[in-house]
């Protein structure tokens, strides 16, 4: 190992806290979160501002929010049908959400989905929205729909239930977290030489594309899962 | 030399890691096989490449998911160490 050093690509404390007798830690997954959710403020205000002072002919940053509107209506619509006006507006947070998280690992931050207490978290909400729209608009089948089509099938229905968020918030963390690691061995362990110029072809594919990817399935399984029970 | 039993362990977690990782054959066939398939369906219908292309990635990524618990299995073997 020429370059020598340690790897590093662990979460780390920041600031040490107490809280009814528990020592916490603020991490730095928890100061990536507040810099992407000013981020994403400050971008929201901008956007607001541009749509409000609309013009005929569109100016650039217009010209992007509209562009990204359409998007959205056209990615839920795919898939929502009619009903997609009452989820745009959850999937479009959720989608510059994670982006923004993802890409977090381009800035210098620890990236933001590397951490599981997000992810599932993410997960959770989509569990949450899943079984409220199940149980509002099929009322007892929700439940009795376990049972079919034999009530033997009874247990593996409940984990195929329960499996959806673990999965969905495992997919997004593995592969986040593998890029971090694959990324904190190059520049841990690698000889200075190879530290210029080749990590950003490694950048590109770990943060840009695969975080794209992965927030474009996040997104599409949350709609899919949503879809199943309208 | 003198090996502990702490050592011990840490030698067969490192053993159970890679061997979680044999995980990684599955995806890599069945993604290499939703690939092709998307490809020669581009070629028959070059006008639907969008909707072959989402649809193809969104298999893709929930085939990588048995991949990808081998991985979070291998990475808790080495890093949090549950045995050690």
């Amino acid at each position: 190992m020429g370059g020598g050093g340690e790897a590093d690509f662990m979460i780390h404390g920041v600031i040490k806290y107490h809280l009814f007798g528990q020592e916490l830690w603020l991490t730095t997954t928890t100061v990536g979160l507040v810099i992407v959710t000013i981020v994403l403020l400050i971008l929201a205000f901008a956007a607001n501002r541009a749509i409000k002072r609309a013009t005929d002919v569109p100016g650039t940053f217009q010209n992007i929010v509209e562009l990204g509107v359409e998007m959205l209506e056209k990615m839920s619509g795919g898939i929502l049908g009619k009903e997609a006006g009452r989820f745009a507006n959850y999937i479009g947070t959720l989608f510059l959400f994670i982006l923004f998280c993802n890409v977090s690992g381009l800035f210098g931050l620890r990236t933001v989905t590397a951490d599981f207490g997000v992810t599932f978290l993410l997960g959770l909400v989509t569990f949450g929205i899943v079984q409220y729209q199940g149980i509002k608009n099929h009322g007892a089948g929700h439940f009795t729909g376990l049972f079919k089509p034999i009530p033997v099938l009874f247990p593996i229905n409940l984990i195929g239930e329960f499996a959806n968020p673990i999965s969905i918030s495992l997919r997004l963390f593995a592969n986040m977290l593998s890029g971090v690691i694959i990324m904190g061995l190059w520049y841990g362990m690698m000889p200075i030489l190879v530290k210029i110029g080749i990590p950003s072809v490694l950048h590109a594919y770990c943060d840009v594309f695969s975080g794209c990817i992965q927030t474009y399935v996040f997104c599409m399984l949350t709609m899919v899962y949503v879809n199943d029970k309208l | 030399m003198n090996i502990s039993g702490q050592d011990f362990i840490y030698g067969c977690s490192a053993i159970g890691a890679g061997l979680a990782m044999i995980a990684g054959i599955g995806p890599g066939v069945g993604q290499g096989i939703a690939a092709g398939h998307g490809a020669s369906a581009v070629g028959r219908n070059p006008g639907a490449k969008s909707d072959i292309t989402s649809t193809m990635l969104l298999g893709q990524a929930v085939a990588e998911t048995t991949g990808l618990y081998g991985l979070v299995v291998a990475i808790i073997l080495m890093f949090v160490k549950p045995f050690g």
